[in-house]
This record gives C-alpha cells, structure tokens and sequence, in this order.
C-alpha cells in the first residue's frame, strides 16, 4: 500500500470518527434522559480513544479506554443511580434561561475557529510519524516529569480520601 | 492530514462541553459536560505532540486522564451529599451563599 493510500484511508477514518463524536457530544447536552447522555458520552469517549489511535498514540487511546470507559462512567451511572429514584425521560434538566448558552458557544467557537485558522491555515501533520512506545512515555514520566507525577499521586490520594469522608453516611 | 482538523474538531467539542455547563441544571450533566472539555483539550495535547513529534504531550494527556478521574470522583461524592441533604441535585437551587 503507498503512502497516499494509508492517508486517505486516514482522513476518512478521521471523519467518520469526528462525525460521530460531534453527534454524540450534541446529544450528551441535549437529551432529556441521564443515562442517555451518559451512553452517548461513551461513543464520544470511545471515538477519542480512536483519534488517539490516529495521532499514534496508542498507550494514551488504551488508558482512556481503561479509566474513562472503566471506570468514569461506571462512576456516572452509579451517580445517577444513587441520586434519582426513577430512570427516565425528563423535562427539567436545563436552566430556565438555557438558551444563553447557544450564542456564547458559537462566539467562543468562531473565535477560537479564526485563531486556528490563522495560526496553523494548512500545515501538515508530519507523514510518518513515529509510534509512542510505552517505554518512551515511561521514560519520561519517570524521568523528567517525575515531580509532576508525585504531585499528581498526592492529588488522588486526597481526591479518593476527599471522596469517601464526603459520601460517607454518619 | 492537516493538523487544524483536530484542533477544529477540539475546539467543536470544547464548545459543545461548554454549552453543557451553561445550560444544564443536573449536576451529572455538567460533570459529564466537562468530562467533553477535559477530552477535547486532550486531543489538542496529542495533536500538538504529534506535529512536533515530541513526547510531552502524551505525559500530559495522561496526567490529564488521571486528575479527570479524581475529579469525577469527588464531583460525584459532592452531588451525592448534596441529593442527601435536599432532595435535589439541581444546581439553581443551590443559593445559600447568594448575599
């Protein structure tokens, strides 16, 4: 297969994948049913996971796959288990004034459409970029960004004992 | 590949995940509102990493991952306090401090 072959097939990869996830997401702040939109977050999330895979980032796409898919919307849906008494259809999740939202979405996203479309216009990504191993993403977080990683342990463990002494029934 | 279609395709997610915050009165809902942001900046991290074919941003978005994950888990132990004391996780009704 040449190289122009593997793009195409890339860019259309691409947009099929960035179609459902912009339908996903619309449907994650629009639906009227919680565990609809926490579904829909999952193809948002699974499609993330797969443009990962398209930046040739694969250890990143499995560790979104194992703690957003896992973990992060098992959290959701017990959430939305533990706090309402019927799943279902219903008519007041919006604010009242809701419809604020749409103009400040669209100006922030012509906004930062301009910036890009300035700042990058039509430069390419690189054709043959090389593959992230593990080993070299562990090399650099246990090299140069050690520090960050311990700060980063220290966060979750306050966040798990944060977690537990809030929900903890007494 | 063009490295502003996933930049575009960030910044459609990012401001979708803002509307959600703007608009929604569910508590879930704006968690899962700015689980959409987190994965849009993300994927920018990775594009970026990618055109400068450094390994930075893959570190990064991991880190990122990982604080979304205590996020969620605090957020959701909040909205369930907050459904225990009052019947309710709508966020408008939340004024106690309003002076």
């Amino acid at each position: 297969m040449f190289a122009s072959d593997v793009l195409v097939a890339q860019n259309i990869g691409f947009a099929i994948i960035a179609t459902i996830m912009v339908v996903g997401a619309l449907r994650v702040v629009t639906t009227s049913n919680v565990v609809h939109a926490a579904l829909w977050l999952v193809v948002v999330l699974a499609g993330a996971a797969a443009q990962y895979v398209l930046l040739a980032a694969e250890f990143v796409a499995i560790t979104q796959v194992l703690v957003y898919i896992g973990a992060v919307m098992v959290l959701f849906l017990f959430g939305t288990m533990l706090t309402r008494a019927r799943i279902g259809a219903e008519s007041d999740l919006n604010n009242k004034n809701w419809f604020f939202g749409i103009p400040v979405a669209l100006a922030l996203f012509v906004a930062m459409a301009m910036a890009l479309d300035s700042g990058f216009g039509s430069q390419k990504m690189p054709a043959d970029p090389a593959v992230a191993t593990t080993q070299e993403i562990s090399d650099q977080i246990f090299g140069p960004y050690l520090l960050p990683f311990w700060a980063l342990s220290f966060v979750l463990l306050a966040a798990v004992v944060g977690a537990i002494v809030l929900a903890r029934r007494d | 590949m063009f490295v502003n279609q996933f930049l575009v395709l960030a910044a459609v997610l990012f401001c979708i995940g803002v509307y959600g915050v703007i608009a929604r009165k569910n508590a879930v809902l704006v968690l899962m509102s700015i689980e959409l942001i987190l994965n849009s900046v993300n994927i920018n991290l990775l594009a970026f990493s990618m055109r400068n074919g450094s390994l930075d941003g893959h570190t990064f978005a991991l880190y990122i991952i990982a604080i979304a994950a205590a996020e969620v888990g605090v957020g959701l132990a909040m909205v369930l306090l907050m459904y225990r004391n009052r019947r309710s996780i709508d966020l408008d009704e939340l004024s106690e401090m309003k002076g």
